[in-house]
């Protein structure tokens, strides 16, 4: 009696795993978001609310589900790549998945921020800025390039996120704008100032908080959110490059339409979903980043995005991140 | 000769029930899959993948984490060697709660537990700031192998704990007894007689830290040290090259098989059981020794488990006071608790037969089941997982991103833990008793279900307890398998702490840890006290 009421727990603990949760793939919008969900579920719940359209979201990291989508191949079940990065949107245009956008969609968007091919577009922009702690610096004593960070007065002050969004593109723009070699030789002084890695992008400003380090190149948005949270107390400012510097590149989150997507018009609503008005409003407010679209202002804040002067860099073309990757492990800032 | 003992090995397995032959070996197979799929993304790349595996900064990666593994592993015997003892067989004031925190360590996810140890040790961290007063410059540094060393011990040593809990509880009193009979001092018996029977426990425990170690991604990133899987994921995230990252996926598969032998032989052949009936060891009284005993357990429950919460609550603290509105996380709970659940009654029923078989019918082929079902342990967890999408997604395209599957990959990840708790105490259990049971005309799977299963209690208990543990705290798998929308505590501070969102992180990290106490609890209020 006992091994049967046992046997009747397992077969009923075990029941849900045989209702396998089958969604009509054309009813609704499968998203594959790179993005934390803390910082675009909402968003992406007045998308469905205001359109009625089921959506259905996987979050995780951008490059992992680049990854995953490249494994699941023609039988991938989403619709949108929805990524933090132009880098793992290049991986999946590598691939021949994405599929070309409609012009008037392309259109929304500056042409620097988004697939010279019109296979993504950028939704919303983050720049790469020194952060300096305060108690220590002041704008005057930073640089105007990120190029002065290899002299021997920042010896051991300057943080860095090697692997993570931001510098690897730093790397690409460094190239492009100075040549290989160029490149090569300031890495190899970068390196010899015995710069310190940290995980990510918060982590290392963080440190230059606590006055670990003075000094980290990091992306725009991680100082807004800690002075939300620690108040204006927070010992740590951005630094804004310009006159089209290295340091000071853009970069995007962009999705594009897969060559799997079951429902073109509802992949293509949603992408003019997160470039419409209301959107670009909620990522200026919320994420502080840039939004992308023409006529939204950024947090007050930050410097209005027409008087950032990135370098002129095909974005496309920080894709193609194995070069930096190469040069990177050549001067030993990556294992 | 030779002939002869590969005759009588397979005269030992033919005698095996073929059922339990059959499922141990559609373990293995499942277990399998992962360095199956390695082999498919290498294979056709042939010499670019020898280029990656023999490149010399490849071969400086693999003695890194070997060093780091066996540093881990010993550290992490050291101590749990004497907190096992001590909650087992002494009269430690509050036993069972010393217990369930010290085994609470394992469930702070590694990328959490390593964050914290920075914020309190790193320079101008929590303890710098205390100690400055004193004239304290400098702490030694936390980041690279001592930091990582320190982390991948304080969270991991419960895998040695466990078991080791398990064997002090089978332990034939009778044998040290009759050392002490013999005039032999305490110390000399423990040596001689307690420490080569807890053997089983303590290298099947210490293996699994060896080959945690070389699979973790957390805490070496955080505190910057360039070990195997590190370099594994940097392939995976930047460079997209998902061949190289299989390649030296590999090499971890090689490090892991090279660790399950040395195991292997280290375990002997040795008979770990007693001829005569079990019963309680008298309790061991601490006296004075009590006071340092004391002081063990708190050292490691802070580390471990104080400095985790306090850190963790002091953000829930802080968001509330700045107004962040917490959201609650009942349904991330209950589907926590409910696929760790799941994967850890699964694991120990897949345990099972593979365990059964190789110490009940020892034979080159048994051991080779066994040995194949950790292949996959010491790989990075985005590595089975992306072999989980590849054949899920390409071959069974119905059971993809289900419940079932997400189950399934958390015993693929964790079955290990279950067959290394499973065959330590099926180790202490004397056979005779089995083949009396079998003489008196009872069937082998009644006999199994009759006299082997209920002695291996404390084993599969604790397998359980540890497969549910981790598997409440796994990540990669969790967000590529699960069904879309299928949030666990583990994703909700994942998405709060990527983002630097704290405060929101906070709740689920205490939810989980609370709910982790509850079978870890369950276990150790289970166990049948010590007499005094």
């Amino acid at each position: 009696m006992r091994r049967l009421l046992a046997a009747a727990i397992f077969a009923a603990l075990l029941l849900p795993l045989a209702a396998a949760c089958s969604g009509d793939s054309s009813s609704s919008l499968t998203i594959y978001a790179g993005r934390s969900s803390t910082l675009v579920d909402p968003i992406l719940k007045q998308f469905a609310k205001e359109t009625g359209i089921h959506v259905r979201v996987r979050y995780g990291d951008s490059t992992e589900l680049a990854s995953t989508i490249l494994e699941e191949g023609k039988n991938s079940p989403a619709d949108i790549f929805y990524g933090q990065d132009a880098g793992s949107l290049g991986a999946l245009l590598a691939a021949n998945r994405l599929t070309p956008l409609p012009g008037d969609l392309l259109q929304l968007v500056p042409e620097a921020y988004r697939s010279p091919q019109g296979l993504w577009v950028g939704i919303s922009g983050r720049a790469r800025v020194a952060a300096y702690n305060t108690d220590k610096l002041s704008p005057s004593d930073l640089p105007a390039s990120v190029l002065g960070y290899s002299d021997a007065r920042w010896k051991g002050r300057v943080g860095y996120v090697p692997p993570s969004d931001g510098f690897p593109d730093f790397v690409t723009g460094l190239r492009l704008i100075l040549g290989e070699d160029a490149a090569r030789a300031w890495l190899q002084a970068f390196k010899a100032n015995n710069p310190k890695a940290y995980p990510n992008n918060l982590a290392a400003l963080q440190a230059v908080a606590d006055g670990e380090v003075d000094v980290a190149l990091v992306n725009h948005y991680y100082l807004l959110r800690s002075l939300q949270e620690h108040g204006q107390g927070f010992k740590a400012r951005n630094y804004y490059f310009s006159s089209g510097d290295p340091g000071g590149l853009i970069n995007v989150a962009g999705a594009g339409i897969l060559d799997t997507a079951g429902n073109r018009e509802y992949a293509e609503r949603f992408l003019r979903f997160l470039l419409s008005a209301e959107a670009q409003q909620y990522f200026a407010e919320s994420t502080f980043e840039y939004p992308l679209a023409a006529g939204v202002a950024a947090d007050p804040q930050l410097p209005p995005l027409s008087q950032l002067q990135p370098p002129k860099i095909d974005l496309t073309r920080l894709s193609d991140l194995q070069g930096s990757l190469k040069l990177m492990r050549e001067v030993g800032l990556l294992p | 000769m030779s002939v002869l003992v590969l005759g009588r090995a397979r005269a030992r397995l033919a005698e095996a029930p073929t059922l339990t032959i059959l499922l141990a070996s559609l373990v293995a197979a499942a277990m399998l899959l992962a360095p199956t799929y390695l082999i498919v993304r290498v294979a056709g790349e042939g010499s670019k993948a020898w280029d990656i595996i023999s490149a010399s900064n490849t071969t400086d990666a693999v003695i890194r984490t070997a060093m780091l593994a066996l540093a881990v592993t010993g550290a992490s015997i050291a101590i749990s060697v004497p907190l096992a003892w001590l909650t087992t067989r002494t009269d430690l004031p509050l036993k069972q709660l010393w217990t369930v925190l010290l085994v609470l360590p394992l469930v702070v996810p590694s990328y959490v537990g390593a964050f914290i140890l920075v914020s309190a040790l790193g320079p101008r961290g929590t303890l710098q700031d205390w100690l400055s007063p004193f004239g304290v410059e400098r702490l030694p540094e936390v980041y690279g192998f001592s930091g990582a060393w320190l982390a991948l011990t304080i969270f991991s040593y419960p895998y040695v704990f466990l078991p080791l809990r398990a064997a002090f509880q089978g332990l034939d009193p009778a044998l040290e007894e009759a050392a002490r009979g013999l005039g032999k001092s305490g110390i000399e018996t423990f040596r001689r007689v307690i420490l080569p029977q807890l053997r089983p426990a303590m290298m099947g425990g210490g293996l699994l830290i060896a080959l945690y170690t070389l699979s973790d991604f957390g805490a070496v990133s955080i505190l910057r040290f360039d070990s195997l899987t590190r370099i594994v994921y940097l392939q995976y995230t930047t460079a997209f090259d998902r061949s190289a990252a299989a390649a030296l996926g590999l090499v971890l598969v090689m490090m892991a098989l090279m660790l399950v032998l040395i195991e292997g032989v280290t375990r002997g052949a040795g008979r770990y059981y007693s001829q005569s009936q079990r019963r309680q060891p008298a309790t061991v009284r601490l006296g004075h020794w009590r006071w340092p005993a004391l002081l063990l357990c708190l050292l490691v429950v802070g580390i471990g488990v104080a400095m985790p919460v306090s850190v963790v609550t002091f953000w829930l603290v802080r968001g509330l006071q700045a107004g962040e509105s917490i959201g609650f996380v009942q349904e991330a709970a209950f589907n926590s608790a409910y696929a760790s659940g799941l994967a850890a009654l699964v694991a120990v029923a897949a345990a099972l037969p593979v365990v059964y078989l190789a110490v009940r019918h020892p034979s080159p082929a048994s051991s080779l089941l066994e040995k194949a079902t950790y292949a996959g342990f010491a790989l990075p967890a985005i590595t089975v997982a992306l072999a989980l999408v590849f054949f899920a997604s390409n071959y069974a395209p119905t059971v993809y991103q289900t419940l079932g599957l997400l189950v399934f990959a958390y015993v693929v990840r964790f079955l290990p833990q279950a067959i290394s708790a499973c065959r330590s105490s099926l180790v202490q259990i004397n056979p005779r008793t089995e083949e009396a049971a079998r003489s008196l005309g009872h069937g082998p799977s009644r006999v199994f279900l009759r006299i082997t299963a209920p002695q291996m209690l404390p084993g599969l208990s604790a397998g359980a307890v540890m497969v549910f543990l981790t598997a409440m705290k796994e990540l990669p798998a969790t967000l590529l398998l699960s069904p879309i929308g299928f949030h666990t505590l583990a994703t909700e501070i994942w998405a709060s702490t990527s983002e630097a969102f704290f405060a929101r992180a906070a709740l689920p990290a205490l939810v989980l840890l609370a709910l982790s106490g509850v079978p870890t609890a369950l276990m150790v209020l289970r166990e049948p006290a010590a007499h005094e």
